[in-house]
């Protein structure tokens, strides 16, 4: 069995607002092996974003994170002290964010900050910085990387920007990679370019990754697990595969159906009905039930608990449904 | 043929060349209210770096003093003596010297005092905005709380309880007008907070103090600009209005707000001119500044552009 990385229990993150407590995350745990790709879907506000800038302890007043432990590497990140938590950032863990537009900053060159990562986590000396920075353009495949190190990002497209971010995530080789919506910003073709460039860097470099996304098509095609978030909950993992072809939560169906398909000739897609309810009022019971095809009364009174299934998935619901799509 | 990169890339030859040919210059250039804004200001400077070496008289030497010349006019005016080409006031001082080093203390004044109360109100503006929470709340309400009372009536108070001097008037001044920074820097804070290149700067584990430094301080900058060569102009006039009330500057160090209140008290005697030099140039050397800081204020905001 592959190594594990990071082991996730029982993560809350509330948000205390005048309206009441939000409770983005809520009791979420998973794991993720060396190697190892998983992606986190959901709608936006889901709690996807929040969950892993929670693992990374970035979040700020007057968001509260509480877990059972975030074991990374076998350190708990959750008690480290907030010395020790840059040491992490960056080194160990490194992000790649949504939109290029806005993760560069617009007043440095492209190689000072690929460049300032480089000066935080590394022993380099001026000149072996350097020669990484347009080694690590040259990897994310810019032509003409130490000419293009002295350009500034708006002299790059989307992207290449994207390109740049990726360089500067892999720069201090981490070992595990968030990508909150690498691609969401991007336009389809380029999308695929990137994506092809993060499977095959994280890859060679025998990192894990959380791929962060509400875009199934983006997921089936890197992850090896997918978690499924509904409300701050994990409602669904498993083997991609698994989860793709014979979905055992109602919500996780109801996505799916919501996707066109060329084999099938539907007039109409099956959008699921109704509304993401408010994260400040939330149905008790299943977040889901009020939108829930399957629902039955017992879903309004309890959470329902997770359930294993064969093979490594587990679904939290009631009524479970087991044949394939 | 040469690539790209080469052509339009940041290997430019010279800082100057780059300057020169920057769409910065060319709408300064072509826009003459703020070419003669400069030109204020640049002559400003010139009264104040060389204007001491070439004026007749020092006015704050008493053996070139001679009571005997008193209250002569301008040139073209009866009496008048070419010694004096702006006449003199009570005590025989040439007003044109006077205005010379008047420049000096109200420029020194207005600089200084715009440059400290810059660093003081952008750094608390800086911490407020990034951090938030108690210590953004605490510097804020402080800050509203200034700003609910007229700046001169709180500076006027500050002056009568130090007393006179360009270091009490310069504290005072800090105090009354680093709100105005703080709180526009805070405001700009919350918006470079929220980039992505921030967040991304604390994922890679920079520390906060650097974030600042190197990440939000330079967004910000900007209004601290305009902001800045505005309140020059404005620090001038509150120390013009504060000396005129007689709590400024003291009265062997005559700012231009000081010769002003000397005339004034003999204006309506018939010696306009004590007076009314001293007024014409706060009133031009206010004029350009604003004229630049207009043009700054159009030409550093992307969304007049």
């Amino acid at each position: 069995m592959a190594e594990r990385l990071l082991e996730v229990k029982n993560l809350t993150t509330d948000f205390h607002t005048f309206r009441g407590r939000v409770r983005a995350v809520d009791g979420i745990s998973f794991h993720l092996d060396k190697g190892e790709v998983l992606g986190i879907v959901g709608e936006s506000g889901s709690g996807k974003s929040v969950a892993n800038l929670s693992i990374l302890r970035l979040i700020e007043q007057p968001g509260v994170v509480s877990s059972d432990g975030v074991l990374f590497k076998g350190r708990d990140l959750s008690g480290l002290d907030a010395r020790s938590m840059l040491k992490i950032r960056g080194k160990e863990i490194s992000m790649i964010f949504q939109d290029p537009m806005t993760s560069l900053n617009p007043l440095y060159t492209i190689g000072s900050q690929i460049e300032e990562m480089l000066l935080l986590h590394t022993d380099l000396d001026d000149k072996g910085r350097k020669a990484r920075c347009a080694e690590l353009l040259a990897m994310v495949g810019i032509t003409n990387p130490e000419e293009r190190l002295r350009s500034y990002p708006h002299q790059f497209s989307g992207g290449m920007r994207q390109r740049v971010v990726i360089a500067i995530a892999l720069a201090a080789d981490p070992c595990l990679i968030i990508a909150d919506e690498p691609t969401t910003a991007l336009d389809v073709t380029i999308q695929a370019q990137i994506l092809r460039l993060m499977e095959r860097l994280v890859s060679r470099a025998g990192a894990s990754m959380i791929l962060i996304t509400h875009d199934l098509a983006v997921v089936s095609r890197m992850a090896h697990r997918i978690a499924v978030m509904y409300c701050g909950r994990i409602v669904e993992t498993g083997p991609k595969r698994m989860v793709i072809k014979s979905p055992a939560h109602p919500y996780t169906r109801g996505l799916l159906g919501s996707i066109p398909r060329m084999s099938a000739d539907q007039r109409r897609l099956d959008p699921i009905t109704g509304m993401v309810p408010s994260l400040l009022d939330l149905p008790s019971g299943c977040a889901f039930s009020p939108r829930c095809p399957r629902s039955q009364p017992i879903c309004e009174r309890g959470v329902p608990p997770e359930i294993k299934l064969d093979g490594g998935r587990s679904v939290c619901c009631h009524f479970p449904q087991l044949e394939n799509l | 043929m040469p690539s790209r990169a080469e052509t339009r890339g940041p290997s430019n030859p010279s800082m100057l060349s780059r300057i020169a040919a920057s769409e910065f210059t060319r709408d300064f250039l072509s826009n003459p209210s703020a070419v003669a804004g400069a030109i204020i200001i640049v002559f400003a400077l010139l009264v104040v770096l060389i204007g001491p070496h070439v004026v007749p008289q020092n006015p704050y030497d008493l053996k070139e003093i001679n009571l005997a010349d008193a209250y002569k006019p301008p040139i073209g005016f009866a009496g008048s003596s070419l010694k004096f080409p702006l006449g003199t006031d009570n005590q025989g001082r040439d007003i044109l010297s006077s205005l010379v080093y008047g420049c000096r203390i109200s420029l020194f004044i207005g600089i200084v005092g715009v440059l400290i109360s810059c660093v003081v109100g952008t750094t608390l503006g800086l911490v407020s905005g990034y951090y938030g929470g108690k210590l953004d709340s605490l510097i804020m309400r402080i800050a509203d709380i200034e700003l609910s009372f007229p700046s001169i009536l709180i500076a006027l108070f500050m002056m009568s309880v130090f007393g006179r001097g360009i270091d009490k008037l310069l504290i005072a001044l800090t105090a009354v007008s680093w709100v105005v920074y703080a709180r526009t820097v805070r405001g700009d804070t919350l918006g470079v907070k929220a980039k992505e290149y921030v967040e991304a700067a604390r994922v890679i584990g920079l520390p906060d103090r650097i974030i600042l430094v190197r990440h939000v301080l330079p967004n910000v900058t900007t209004s601290i600009i305009v902001l800045s060569t505005l309140n020059v102009g404005g620090f001038i006039l509150a120390e013009a209005t504060l000396s005129f009330l007689g709590v400024g500057v003291p009265v062997t160090r005559p700012s231009l707000g000081l010769l002003v209140k000397n005339g004034f008290d003999v204006l309506f005697s018939g010696y306009w001119w004590v007076a009314v030099f001293p007024g014409l140039f706060i009133m031009v050397l206010i004029f350009g500044i604003n004229l630049l800081g207009d043009f700054l204020k159009d030409e550093l905001n992307p969304r007049l552009k």
